[in-house]
């Protein structure tokens, strides 16, 4: 069975080596194109994915309405943005407070979604607490279509093209390398909160194991509130980025990024940081490199055959432990 | 009963929400013509809204917590069910009513009453994968759609009658079902729910997609209605006759879910939902018993397609979103998992509701969001809950 998995893997990977070869001969700069675009792509990925993966990792629990509070974050910045740009504020400023008031934004429904529809049932059955997600995020998604609209809304150019990045601007446009910078950076901030603080300590000593973390005196439930506020802070950045790289926003639109975003942490091993990072970028090439060679109108179809396939085959992602479950 | 500190709380809780919806509720912005408005009375409402929302919220919960010993008490409707005074005439006058009622409402009645019919179908077949297996499917509308896309295909390409196809297409589900469910029953619960609502975009994506195939967002149109054996019927008979057939297949689903239930493999389904090791130790196939689940539900999901595409004659890939898939979820959860009669009803109210309520049906998701939420922190049983089949050991009257 092993040597079956190696032989299978092997030919895969020389079929995708050859076919990467050829076209690069043919075409390097479409190529590399397609490459910086699934980098891009990923980046953005990545800003979710480790919100559904610290989620995950402490209280073990999809949780659905991450998507919404990408959203929501995003359509805060969309809201401030406007408002501000009407009163004839300057640019700069309007980026600023987009930014914070989405960030504060998100937390906030972060914090509040945990308390209405999680918290309550962190004794209950899997299935309940799981309903009770996909419950809240109907609500988000249905809440915020009521009170803005159905439509699609232009999202203004929040990140500017600079002038110094003129002569690479073919190559990859100056928004496009901040997304991939901002990523950089938060995963990094993220990965150092989680290493080195106390509170980083005690969110990896919860989520191993949540009587015994109590029993030594941490506040499991200040831990998880926290991990949802920090988690919705990196969607948030995440929201406002993509927003403005796609030019714009919908009610609908943290649904399919929620599950994209999912698709990666499963791929990088759900509850692992770094795996959701690579899971990220993973997905993200895939998908660049199979609209840009195959069919472009299955792009999403492609994302889910994907997560298929990697649940029968290795249901524990890139990096992820296999667990054994206990009586 | 409400004491001064909730009051307290409550009246926080408000003001935290009016913060918390400022930007959605009060402004609206509108980037194409660049206008702002706001709207400040939405404060007003949702201060008050939400004051009364945490009070109810407190209260229910507490109650909840205090009336945790006292829970050993059959639900009313079953009790009623129970009592063979009561169960005849009740069942028979049902039976009347649902007998008379294309006759003496209008046909635009009988047409929404069907469509609730195809929902009471929907959920009693996700009933068994949700509530019986404790399987969360979130792609359910994927054999709906194969359902319905079956009878219209094999229909305009080839002529094959209602009649041919309704059988066909309750085995097409069951075979879906079980090609679907091989590879992804042996993933946990929550990962099934994010694959199995892959699957449900998949064919959706499909469908739109594979022109050539199914004719895109186009559609199909002109499927006709089930065929009559030679009678010829005008638009109100064609919608009587569907209500029967629809009827039929209801008490027909309606008998073999409760059969089902009660027997070995229903059994196994609780019992899996409750405790999978357990069970493996007790010697049930894990993967067959979740198997046959996913085929059976999938297999009226295939049912209530084919009449969907009978009844509304037109088709086209936006019948089968994601939102169907969770409207259908919503049926089983807030009417109650694992019990028939919960399902039944609340098809029944969550589906005639909002036809009816016509100012109100935009708010319909937003309110099935929020029960669902209420329902599972407050009763996770449903409305009407499940109860187990019990024996009772009954001395001789002699």
């Amino acid at each position: 069975m092993r040597w079956l998995n190696i032989i299978i893997g092997t030919a895969i990977a020389g079929v995708l080596a050859f076919f990467a070869a050829k076209e690069i001969i043919n075409d390097p700069v479409y190529f590399l194109e397609l490459f910086l675009g699934g980098l891009t792509r990923g980046s953005i990925y990545a800003l979710i994915a480790v919100g559904y993966t610290m989620v995950y990792g402490i209280i073990e629990l999809i949780n659905f309405a991450h998507g919404e509070i990408y959203m929501i974050g995003s359509y805060t910045a969309l809201i401030v943005a406007s408002v501000l740009g009407l009163y004839g504020y300057n640019q700069v400023v309007i980026v600023i407070l987009a930014f914070v008031f989405a960030i504060a934004y998100s937390c906030a429904y972060g914090f509040t979604v945990e308390k209405i529809a999680y918290l309550p049932l962190r004794n209950a059955p899997r299935l309940s607490a799981l309903i009770s997600a996909i419950g809240m995020s109907l609500f988000l998604q249905n809440y915020v279509m009521l009170a803005q609209t159905p439509e699609y809304l232009p999202f203004p150019e929040l990140i500017p093209e600079l002038a110094i990045w003129e002569p690479y601007a073919h190559i990859i446009t100056a928004p496009e390398m901040i997304i991939i910078v901002t990523t950089v950076i938060v995963t990094a901030l993220l990965g150092m909160l989680i290493k080195f603080t106390r509170m980083g300590k005690a969110m990896r000593a919860s989520s191993q194991d949540k009587i015994m973390s109590a029993l030594v005196g941490i506040n499991v439930n200040k831990v998880v509130s926290t991990t949802f506020i920090v988690g919705s802070a990196t969607a948030a950045i995440g929201g406002v980025l993509i927003a403005s790289h796609v030019g714009q926003i919908n009610f609908f639109i943290g649904f399919l990024a929620g599950i994209k975003a999912f698709v990666a942490a499963v791929l990088g091993g759900i509850g692992s940081i770094p795996g959701a990072v690579l899971g990220s970028l993973v997905l993200g090439w895939t998908e660049s490199f199979f609209t840009g060679y195959f069919w472009s109108e299955y792009e999403d179809v492609c994302a889910f055959t994907f997560l298929v396939l990697i649940l029968i085959f290795r249901p524990s992602g890139i990096l992820g432990r296999k667990e054994t479950k206990k009586v | 009963m409400i004491t001064k500190n909730e009051i307290k709380q409550s009246f926080f809780l408000s003001i935290w929400t009016i913060i918390l919806t400022f930007p959605l509720m009060v402004v609206k912005v509108n980037t194409i013509k660049n206008i702002v408005i706001f709207r400040w009375w939405n404060i007003l409402y949702v201060a008050v809204g939400a004051f009364f929302a945490s009070l109810a919220w407190n209260y229910f919960l507490r109650r909840k917590n205090e009336g945790k010993k006292t829970k050993d008490s059959i639900p009313v409707v079953h009790r009623l069910l129970q009592n063979h005074k009561f169960r005849l005439p009740f069942l028979a006058t049902i039976g009347v009513i649902a007998l008379i009622y294309p006759f003496v409402t209008p046909m635009y009645h009988t047409s929404i009453m069907i469509s609730a019919l195809v929902y009471v179908v929907l959920g009693l077949g996700l009933n068994i994968v949700v509530g019986l297996a404790g399987l969360l499917d979130l792609g359910y509308v994927f054999f709906y759609a194969i359902g319905a896309y079956a009878y219209a295909l094999l229909n305009l390409h080839y002529g094959v009658s209602f009649w041919v196809v309704l059988p066909l297409s309750a085995l097409l589900g069951a075979l879906f079902g079980t090609l679907l469910g091989y590879p992804v029953l042996r993933l946990r619960g929550d990962y099934l729910a994010i694959v199995t609502l892959g699957f449900g975009e998949i064919i959706r994506i499909v469908l739109e997609n594979w022109v050539d195939f199914s004719n895109g967002p186009r559609g199909i149109g002109n499927i006709p209605g089930p065929s009559s054996f030679g009678i010829e019927l005008n638009q109100h008979q064609s919608v009587i006759y569907i209500y029967f057939i629809i009827i039929t297949i209801c008490l027909v689903t309606i008998f073999f879910v409760q059969r089902l239930e009660n027997s070995r493999i229903g059994r196994a389904w609780i019992a899996l939902r409750d405790d999978e090791i357990a069970c493996q130790a007790m010697g049930i196939d894990k993967t067959k018993t979740k198997l046959t689940a996913f085929a059976l539900g999938a297999t009226w999901a295939g049912l209530a397609g084919v009449i969907f595409a009978a009844k509304t004659s037109y088709i086209n890939p936006m019948s089968f979103t994601i939102w169907e898939s969770i409207t259908i979820l919503c049926v089983v959860v807030i009417g109650g998992m694992g019990s028939a009669i919960g399902v039944i009803a609340g098809a029944l109210v969550l589906i005639l509701l909002p036809e009816y309520l016509r100012a109100v049906a935009e708010y319909r998701m937003l309110v099935f969001g929020a029960l669902q939420v209420i329902v599972m922190v407050f009763k996770p049983e449903g409305l009407i809950e499940a109860v187990r089949k019990t024996y009772k050991y009954e001395k001789n009257k002699e």
